[in-house]
């Protein structure tokens, strides 16, 4: 304990961040060729390869913003154990960044998480704590704010719905990279909605460079739905970092289309995603076909390896 | 078949709530899955497009729990009820 201490006040009053933390961002900006099949030549539509971040997905970002912003501020002193309530992703990036910085890490996740997730958790070295299926990330979140109450002192809670470093992280990150990789020719940005941080973060910064650059945000369609990682906002614990003031307007995914675009990213782009992404993919998609002239960029949020035990791959029932 | 009915306890998730006035459970008749959530999309028919397709059948997404176990891996909407068993929607992982 003694060691993480001290490597804890190291990294946060030098620069630069141990090798693999710095591998977080700079992810590439692919064009989509073959799902984007059939539109004018003066359409295109680039994916934002947030899967390929070290811990596989887009929240590597928010959740390295958020430790750096508690070890500037001294929310995360020495011998705190970070915890936060997560659908997975959150999770495994605060995880894989504890486990290299020394900081023991406690997660609350719904039950019904993948067994992928469960074992990278775990293998890790996170503290994990399954909690009622039937609730959601809200009873996760609702459990966290109860057992960091009770123990206020003991732990480091980013609480990823309510801090503003998660979206600052996307604002500074994607946001920045795409606007280079497009060479500020960005026309639409599309993204789905989990804590709103990616979509919130980017299109802040999309907005501020040309506030005629249309930012859509992505919503499953109904309450019940199978888009792992997006929220039915109507329907959900409202995070706190949510502006829905900032969306020129909100599309809206079923299920059964982000499945079969998630197959068809794997088999004709050779993306092996998950159900977000195909999400996201679809609106853009649905949004390219609108227009005329464009570029229209999304957000692949996480890899698919985390997804294969899930039927979907496979559509018969 | 016996005529005399077991009830099943189904449990709904939060996010459908809003459909059954609320309720958390809601004990139904049915002596299989599929009669059971038949019956319960009778009794709030608001509910019905969230669980069945148009040709009335589950939505792929669905995830139906008897006694913890995945129907997919058990006999699917055809799975027998028997007596105390309790059936449970659970909805997929939302964002974070
Ligand atoms: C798979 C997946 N997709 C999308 C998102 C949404 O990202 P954000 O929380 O930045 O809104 C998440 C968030 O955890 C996720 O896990």
């Amino acid at each position: 304990m003694e060691l993480a201490h001290a490597d804890l006040q190291t990294i946060s009053l030098t620069e630069p961040l141990p090798g693999l933390l710095r591998r977080i961002g700079g992810t590439p900006l692919v064009r989509l060729t073959r799902l984007a099949g059939g539109l004018p030549e003066t359409v295109a539509v680039y994916a934002k390869a947030e899967h390929l971040n070290p811990g596989g997905s887009v929240k590597d970002r928010a959740a390295l913003a958020m430790i750096r912003a508690g070890l500037r501020s001294g929310a995360l002193a020495g011998g705190k154990t970070l915890i936060d309530a997560t659908s997975g992703n959150t999770g495994i990036a605060y995880a894989m960044i504890g486990a290299a910085l020394g900081i023991p890490v406690t997660l609350a996740m719904p039950a019904n998480a993948s067994e992928e997730r469960r074992k990278m958790l775990e293998t890790y070295g996170a503290e994990l704590i399954l909690t009622d299926p039937m609730e959601g990330t809200d009873g996760a979140q609702r459990f966290v704010r109860a057992r960091v109450a009770r123990d206020p002192d003991r732990y480091f809670y980013p609480d990823q719905y309510n801090n503003n470093a998660n979206w600052r992280a996307h604002f500074d990150g994607a946001g920045v990279e795409i606007l280079d990789q497009t060479g500020g020719g960005v026309t639409h940005f599309v993204a789905g909605l989990g804590t709103t941080g990616t979509f919130t973060g980017v299109a802040r910064r999309l907005k501020a460079f040309d506030p005629a650059i249309r930012c859509l945000s992505v919503q499953p369609d109904t309450p019940l739905h199978g888009i792992e990682g997006l929220k039915h906002m109507e329907t959900a614990l409202v995070p706190g970092i949510y502006d829905p003031a900032l969306a020129d307007a909100a599309l809206t995914v079923e299920t059964e289309e982000a499945y079969e675009t998630t197959r068809r990213l794997a088999r004709e782009e050779g993306l092996l995603v998950g159900v977000s992404s195909g999400a996201n993919v679809a609106a853009a998609l649905r949004v390219a076909r609108s227009l005329e002239a464009g570029v229209v960029v999304t957000i692949l949020c996480d890899a698919g390896t985390r997804y294969l035990s899930d039927s979907f791959w496979n559509p018969t029932r | 078949m016996s005529t005399t009915q077991t009830l099943t306890r189904i449990h709904i998730p939060t996010p459908l709530r809003a459909y059954t006035n609320h309720e958390a459970t809601v004990a139904v008749a049915g002596a299989t899955v599929g009669e059971a959530l038949a019956n319960l999309v009778a009794r709030y028919p608001e509910l019905k497009r969230h669980l069945f397709d148009d040709e009335g059948r589950l939505r792929s997404f669905v995830n139906v729990y008897v006694r913890d176990e995945d129907i997919r891996y058990l006999e699917g909407d055809r799975t027998p009820l028997g007596a105390g068993d309790e059936l449970s929607i659970v909805p997929s992982i939302a964002g974070g």
